[in-house]
């Protein structure tokens, strides 16, 4: 520029090439600048509250960092600015609740999360009464889960060899379409089916064992879907290597397949898994109530953990609260841990090809 | 979809060369493969007679009981099926239900699209896969937990704000109020959008992600902000990514039970006044109620069930085809 601007002065040169950007520290300033005044004018003026401040503040900010972008930089880029800064705070708006509740969940669950907590059930405990315990719900969720996946896992597989490996043409999309529906299907109507059925028709009684059944419902459409894609991803070269050497499909199947695509089937049969351990609509209206530690889930009402919060969380006495926090607690360390476990099966033992 | 079209879109390249290879096989099946067909094939059918079965059983129960409803079923506003004369209806069940899940979709969508863009565009990649695995981790939460922190933190919590949207909102009738503020169809709404925002903000950002590279180069070689980017090349791609998702959020908003039923009032009142003491809705219905229904009652709820069945399906047939629409996405749906 400085050389053909010695030659002959150019219209352009009053132009820049890149228009004003603010400094990088300017950001930082202004939001020092805006969360002071903010602060400065809770305390002036009637404003109140930690979530109030924060709400204000961070509104403010947006809406002045936009303006200083625009006096500086100009409209195109202020709007950038304005879009970036939504995008952040739609972020932390997410994050807030999401965090919060896991937060608040650890907070109020540790009052009560001990060893009686764990070991003890409710028989003979008033809702007052500062004892008492979730094992009777813990036993009743992991039976009925337990069951539930040993019906669901081998039928969900088996569905899901039959579109990967056997299904042509109109049948094999009827089957995909019904794994569609059953991925939407609420799990309260899961319930309700179960009760239709197995206790208003067939004049069972209400017992683990019935839950279980409306677990396998809600389990199976995400085994299904899991598994297909796994064994879609299978490469054909091995399928192939297998029927030259003169193995039967069902041996091929059995042999090779299955064993290649396992730790992925493994991973969605554990977030499956995860999904049903919390479950409480469809299992609340088929195992009864019972506050007792009943080790058999086929005969008898059985408690749940889900259930467990339900009901505690819906009497009037703190202590029964603290007990339903406690059990949410129980919970979630629960799912988590199989959501985690699960990724780092999925993560470190991916298809090979 | 053809299921033929899918499977060489899907298997890129080496699925084709299977069919062959199958039918090479199926030349020389054996007893165990017949028996082993067989398994497959029958689980398939067992699969198609459970939904067959679970639309007949709710039909079956449904049926009568609404044959002994002495009300109008559609437009009644209450519950007392096991009364003399049997009289329920549907319609504030449905409002609730529709209302809650409008106001969560309202509120969570615009938020999960934000969070989507931002894990996908705007957060240096290392960070961005980190968050991206917490919000799906975040997913996981069971709704028992949101149900309670809905109940004892958020019902409380919210009164404040609620006060507030009527003392300068007022004048809009929805925000019309009483004057009490604790369980509403707000909060609920509020709930119920928290549940939704993992599960839309996953499948955004994945169709965010595949927004073809040159779209992006071209809208940046022509001097474009990112903000021009995302308007111009990364949004208008994800459309029909966006849509599928909110419709999946909302089907997922009707069928939620025990955490709704947690935060609405339980009360027979058509209304759209959001921050009244008024609201219920299907799914809550039937978990609070199934342990005083005598035998029109089962029924009753049984029916209320079968409305919400066909309501989701419906909501998921609608996500199906938009998602068929753009093949694309499938993957990322699932």
């Amino acid at each position: 520029m400085t050389t053909s601007a010695g030659i002959a002065p150019s219209p352009l040169r009053s132009q820049p090439l890149r228009g004003n950007r603010l400094p990088a520290w300017s950001f930082f300033a202004v939001a020092v600048a805006v969360f002071a005044v903010t602060a400065g004018a809770f305390a002036v003026t009637k404003l109140s509250g930690t979530v109030d401040y924060f709400v204000l503040a961070v509104a403010a900010y947006v809406v002045i960092q936009s303006a200083v972008a625009w006096a500086v930089e100009g409209r195109r880029h202020a709007k950038d600015r304005f879009a970036t800064l939504l995008v952040g705070v739609a972020f932390l708006v997410a994050l807030v609740p999401l965090v919060g509740i896991v937060g608040y969940t650890i907070h109020r669950g540790l009052t009560r999360f001990d060893v009686t907590f764990l070991t003890h059930s409710m028989r003979n405990v008033a809702e007052q009464d500062p004892n008492g315990g979730a094992y009777h719900a813990i036993i009743g969720t992991v039976e009925q889960v337990a069951i539930a996946t040993i019906i669901a896992v081998p039928f969900g597989v088996f569905v899901a060899i039959y579109l990967v490996e056997y299904s042509r043409g109109k049948f094999g999309q009827l089957v995909s379409f019904i794994v569609d529906v059953m991925t939407g299907l609420p799990s309260i109507v899961a319930g309700l089916f179960i009760y239709a059925l197995w206790i208003l028709d067939l004049h069972q009684g209400y017992s683990g064992l019935a839950g279980s059944l409306a677990l396998v419902i809600l389990m199976l459409p995400t085994i299904v879907r899991t598994s297909e894609e796994m064994l879609k991803l299978v490469p054909d070269s091995l399928r192939e290597g297998s029927y030259a050497l003169g193995v039967p499909k069902w041996r091929t199947i059995v042999r090779v397949v299955l064993p290649t695509a396992l730790p992925g089937v493994v991973t969605g049969v554990m977030l499956a898994i995860a999904r049903v351990f919390g479950e409480t609509a469809p299992v609340l209206l088929v195992i009864g109530t019972s506050a007792s530690i009943n080790y058999n889930p086929f005969s008898g009402s059985q408690g749940s953990l889900p259930v467990f919060i339900y009901n505690e969380a819906q009497q009037a006495n703190a202590t029964a609260i603290t007990r339903a926090w406690a059990g949410a607690l129980t919970l979630i360390a629960i799912v988590m841990l199989l959501n985690i476990v699960a990724r780092f099966i999925a993560r470190f033992a991916r298809v090979r090809g | 979809m053809d299921d033929d079209e899918r499977r060489d879109t899907i298997g890129t390249g080496h699925v084709a060369p299977r069919r062959s290879a199958s039918s090479l096989a199926v030349g020389r099946s054996s007893r165990g493969d017949v028996i082993f067909r067989q398994l497959a094939r029958g689980s398939g059918i067992l699969l198609l007679l459970i939904i067959i079965a679970i639309a007949a059983f709710l039909v079956s129960k449904a049926v009568p009981a609404i044959a002994k409803d002495k009300s109008n079923f559609l437009t009644f506003t209450g519950w007392d099926p096991d009364g003399n004369p049997p009289k329920f209806g549907i319609a504030p069940l449905a409002a609730g239900t529709l209302i809650t899940s409008a106001l969560a979709l309202i509120m969570g969508v615009p938020v999960a699209v934000g969070v989507a863009l931002f894990i996908s565009h705007y957060a240096p990649r290392r960070m961005a896969q980190l968050l991206g695995a917490m919000v799906d981790l975040l997913a996981a939460v069971p709704s028992i937990v949101y149900g309670l922190f809905g109940l004892i933190y958020l019902v409380p919590a919210m009164a404040k704000f609620q006060g507030l949207l009527h003392k300068y909102f007022g004048f809009i009738p929805i925000f019309s109020s009483t004057g009490f503020y604790t369980k509403s169809l707000l909060v609920a709404g509020v709930v119920l959008a928290i549940m939704i925002l993992p599960i839309v903000a996953a499948i955004s950002r994945e169709v965010f992600l595949q927004t073809p590279r040159e779209h992006v180069e071209a809208a940046l070689a022509l001097g474009a902000t990112k903000w021009e980017v995302m308007r111009t090349a990364v949004i208008p791609y994800g459309r029909p990514g966006i849509i599928s998702a909110t419709v999946l959020g909302f089907g997922r908003a009707l069928g939620e039970t025990i955490a709704v039923a947690l935060v609405l009032p339980i009360t027979f009142k058509v209304t759209l006044k959001i921050l009244d003491i008024q609201g219920n809705s299907i799914a809550a219905e039937i978990a609070v109620y199934y342990g005083d229904a005598g035998k029109v009652g089962r029924g009753a709820l049984i029916a209320a069930g079968l409305v919400l069945f066909a309501m989701t399906l419906l909501v998921n047939l609608i996500a199906r085809a938009i998602v068929a629409r753009r093949r694309d996405f499938r993957a990322a749906a699932a």
